[in-house]
C-alpha cells in the first residue's frame, strides 16, 4: 500500500497573527511555522497503513523554501520520501492551482492512497483535497474519522450533520482526515536524526513541465485583495453577583432585553 | 444567464432547510443587483411540488434533477450533475451551503467546471461591479477579503447563520424546470448512517448555544447544560477538553478543530476562551460567559460576563428561565 500525504507549512495558531498596516498580508516577522495540524494526523494515518499493509509513505509539499522544515517533521515522524515544490512563480496561486501542482507531482508517483488534512489552519479553506481528487480522477471522502483498508476497497467513517456515515470507497482513492482519526506520534530523536539524512526532492515548475500561466497567479480565479483584523466585538460588562440567584436574574434579563431570545 | 444566481439547496425531501433560506435571501439581493434570476437547484429523488416551497422564499426558478442515484448525497453524483448544469448554463454565482456535503462537493465542482471558489464565506457584496467575499482565516485572527477574477461562474461556500433567512411571501411560486440527467453509478457508497441521538436543533442552526468546557469536570455535569438548553430551546456544544476526555462526542466541539458557529447567543460555561476556541464562536452575536476566574480571557469578548461558580449558577438559571416561561 503506497501512500502519498500532502503537507503544508502554516503559522502556529498559538501565536498572535497580525495584519500588516497596509492590509496587504499578515505580518510574518518572527512567526513560528509548523506542519499543519491536520497533516500531522494524515502522516500518522499513512504510517499506520504502512505498518499494517507494508508499502511506502511519500510526503508532497508545495511552498516556499522555509516549508522544507515541515517536510522534515513529516520525515522525522517516519515518512520514507519527500517531494517539495518551491517556485517563486507560485506566489498568488489559488487553491485550485496548488491542487493542480500537487496532481502533477502525484501523477508521477506510485500510489494506492492519497491523504490530506481536512483543512489548513492558515487560510482555512478545505479546498485542496477534494480539488486534487478531481484532478487525479480519484474517488474521495472528506473529513474522515476512521479508515480501514480492505482488498481494493476502503471503508471510512465521516461525520455529517447529526450522524456518522460509513462509506465504502474503491482504491486508489483520496481522503482528507479529521483530527479524531488518530493521535499523532511525536518524532523520536533517532527519527529526527534519520530524517536529517533523508533527501528531499526539491522541484521547480519547469521540472514538472508546468508553466506559470497554468498554475501561478495569472491562472487563479480568486485573489485576495486585502486583509483586515477581525471586527472588534463591542466591549461588554463583567459582573460579580452576590448570589447564584442574582447571577441567574442578570443573565435572564440580558437574554430577554438585549439578546431578545426569551 | 450570465447574471443568474444559483443556490444549491440543502433540503429534506424537497423542503428547503434553514441554510437554504439564508442563501436564498442573500441570493435574491445579488440577483436583483445584477438583474439576473435567482435559481434554486434541487437534486434528489422523488421530489414533489417544488414551486411553492422555493418560490415563497424568493426563487424565480427551480431547476430540479430527480434520479435514484441522487436520493442521498454522493460526491460523484452531485459533481457530475452540477458541473454539467454549470457548464451548460453558465451562471454568474453558485452558492453552496457549508455543510458536510457542500464542503465535500464544492471544491471538486469548482475544479471540474473551472470556477473560482471561496469557502467559509461570511459576507458577499458587489463593489464597482466586482464580487467580493469576506472570510475568517488564521483561527479568526484575520479576515481575508477575496475577489473573484473573471466573469464567472463563481462558487461561494457559505457558512450557516451569517445571512438572515429569506422572508416568506405567501402565494409566490417559482417556475419549476425538471431536467432529465443521466447519472453514472457513483464509485463510493454510503453503506450505513448512524444518527447521533440529538433531539434538539443542530449546533450550526441553533439561535442559542449552551457550551461547556473543562470547568464542567465530568460527563455527568453536561446534564446541567442539557437541562438549561432544553428550557432555552438551545443546542449544546463544548470546547475541546470535554471531547478529548470522552465526556461528549466530537460533533459537540466548537473551535479551530471543531465547528464554526454564529448563534444569536453563545453561553460559554466553564470555558477559558483560548484562541482556538474563539476561532469557532467569536462570530456569535452575543456571548455570555460564566466563569469563576475573573481574569479568564473569555471575559474580554463577552457581551455579558458573570463571575461565579457554574455549579451554583447554572441550576438557578435553568430554574429562572423555567419560572419565566411558566408566567408566559
Ligand atoms: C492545534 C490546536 C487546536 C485546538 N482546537 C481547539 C478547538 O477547536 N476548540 C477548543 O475549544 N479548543 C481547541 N484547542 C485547545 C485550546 O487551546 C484550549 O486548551 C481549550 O479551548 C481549553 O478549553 P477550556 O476553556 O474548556 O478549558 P480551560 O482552559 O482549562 O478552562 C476551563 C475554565 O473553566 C473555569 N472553571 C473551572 N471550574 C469552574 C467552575 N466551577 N465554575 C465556573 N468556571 C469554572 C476556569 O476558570 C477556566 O477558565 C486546540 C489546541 C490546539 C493546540
Ligand atoms: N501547499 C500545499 N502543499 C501540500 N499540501 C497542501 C497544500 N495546501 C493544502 N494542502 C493539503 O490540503 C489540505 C487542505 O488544505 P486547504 O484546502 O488549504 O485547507 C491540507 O491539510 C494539506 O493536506
Amino acid at each position: 500500500m503506497d501512500v502519498v500525504v500532502c503537507v503544508k507549512q502554516v503559522p502556529d495558531t498559538e501565536q498572535p497573527i497580525r495584519v500588516r498596516p497596509d492590509g496587504s498580508g499578515i505580518d510574518d516577522q518572527g512567526l513560528n511555522w509548523i506542519l499543519n495540524y491536520y497533516d500531522e494526523h494524515a502522516v500518522e494515518e499513512a504510517l499506520r497503513v504502512r505498518e499494517k499493509h507494508g508499502g511506502t509513505v511519500t510526503v508532497v509539499c508545495v511552498g516556499p523554501p522555509r516549508a522544507a522544515e515541515a517536510v522534515r517533521t513529516a520525515l522525522a515522524m517516519g515518512a520514507d520520501e519527500a517531494v517539495h515544490v518551491a517556485d517563486p512563480a507560485l506566489e498568488g496561486a489559488d487553491h485550485l492551482a496548488v491542487a493542480r501542482v500537487l496532481a502533477r507531482v502525484i501523477g508521477q508517483l506510485r500510489y494506492d492512497l492519497v491523504l490530506c488534512g481536512r483543512l489548513a489552519t492558515d487560510d482555512n479553506a478545505s479546498v485542496v483535497g477534494a480539488a486534487l481528487a478531481e484532478y487525479l480522477g480519484l474517488p474521495q471522502a472528506t473529513a474522515i474519522s476512521k479508515l480501514q483498508i480492505g482488498d481494493s476497497l476502503a471503508t471510512v467513517e465521516r461525520e455529517v450533520e447529526g450522524g456518522v456515515e460509513l462509506v465504502k470507497v474503491p482504491l486508489p482513492a483520496l481522503f482528507t482526515v479529521e483530527r479524531t482519526i488518530n493521535e499523532p506520534r511525536y518524532p523520536t530523536l533517532p527519527g529526527i536524526m534519520k530524517a536529517k539524512r533523508k533527501e528531499i526532492r526539491t522541484l521547480g515548475l519547469a521540472d514538472l513541465g508546468l508553466e506559470p500561466g497554468e498554475v501561478g497567479a495569472q491562472a487563479s480565479r480568486v485573489r485576495y485583495t486585502r486583509f483586515e483584523p477581525p471586527p472588534r466585538r463591542q466591549a461588554g460588562q463583567v459582573v460579580t453577583p452576590d448570589s447564584p440567584e442574582e447571577a441567574a436574574r442578570v443573565i435572564v434579563r440580558f437574554l430577554q432585553e438585549t439578546a431578545k431570545v426569551l | 444567464m450570465q447574471n443568474d444566481v444559483w443556490v444549491v439547496a440543502d433540503h429534506a425531501g424537497g423542503n428547503p432547510r434553514r441554510i437554504t433560506l439564508e442563501l436564498l435571501g442573500k441570493g435574491r439581493e445579488l440577483a436583483d443587483a445584477r438583474e439576473g434570476r435567482l435559481v434554486a437547484v434541487v437534486l434528489g429523488h422523488g421530489l414533489l411540488d417544488l414551486g411553492p416551497a422555493f418560490g415563497q422564499y424568493g426563487a424565480d426558478t427551480v431547476v430540479a434533477v430527480d434520479h435514484p442515484h441522487l436520493h442521498a448525497y454522493t460526491t460523484d453524483g452531485y459533481t457530475e450533475v452540477l458541473s454539467a448544469l454549470v457548464r451548460e448554463r453558465a451562471p454568474w454565482l453558485v452558492m453552496v451551503p457549508s455543510t458536510a456535503w457542500g464542503r465535500d462537493c464544492a471544491p471538486r465542482l469548482a475544479a471540474r467546471a473551472g470556477a473560482g471558489i471561496v469557502t467559509e464565506v461570511e459576507a458577499l457584496w458587489l463593489e464597482d461591479g466586482r464580487l467580493l467575499t469576506r472570510r475568517p482565516m488564521y483561527t479568526r485572527k484575520v479576515m481575508g477579503i477575496v475577489e473573484y477574477v473573471g466573469s464567472g461562474p463563481h462558487l461561494a461556500v457559505v457558512l450557516p447563520k451569517v445571512f438572515p433567512p429569506a422572508g416568506r411571501q405567501e402565494g409566490r411560486a417559482a417556475q419549476v424546470e425538471r431536467v432529465e440527467a443521466g447519472v453514472s453509478e457513483p464509485r463510493s457508497r454510503v453503506v450505513e448512517t448512524r444518527s447521533l441521538q440529538r433531539e434538539r436543533v443542530s449546533l450550526t442552526e441553533a439561535d442559542v448555544i449552551v457550551s461547556g468546557g473543562r470547568g464542567l469536570r465530568g460527563p455527568e455535569n453536561f446534564a446541567l447544560l442539557e437541562a438549561l438548553a432544553a428550557e432555552l430551546g438551545a443546542a449544546v456544544g463544548s470546547s475541546r477538553p470535554p471531547v478529548d476526555s470522552g465526556w461528549v462526542p466530537h460533533d459537540y466541539e466548537i473551535g479551530q478543530t471543531g465547528k464554526t458557529v454564529s448563534p444569536t447567543v453563545y453561553i460559554a460555561v466553564g470555558i477559558s476562551g483560548a484562541p482556538q476556541h474563539l476561532a469557532g464562536m467569536s462570530g456569535s452575536k452575543y456571548i455570555v460567559a460564566i466563569n469563576k476566574d475573573p481574569n479568564a480571557p473569555i471575559f474580554q469578548l463577552a457581551s455579558l460576563g458573570v463571575v461565579g461558580d457554574l455549579f451554583q449558577i447554572v441550576p438557578k438559571l435553568t430554574e429562572e428561565v423555567r419560572r419565566l416561561k411558566a408566567q408566559g
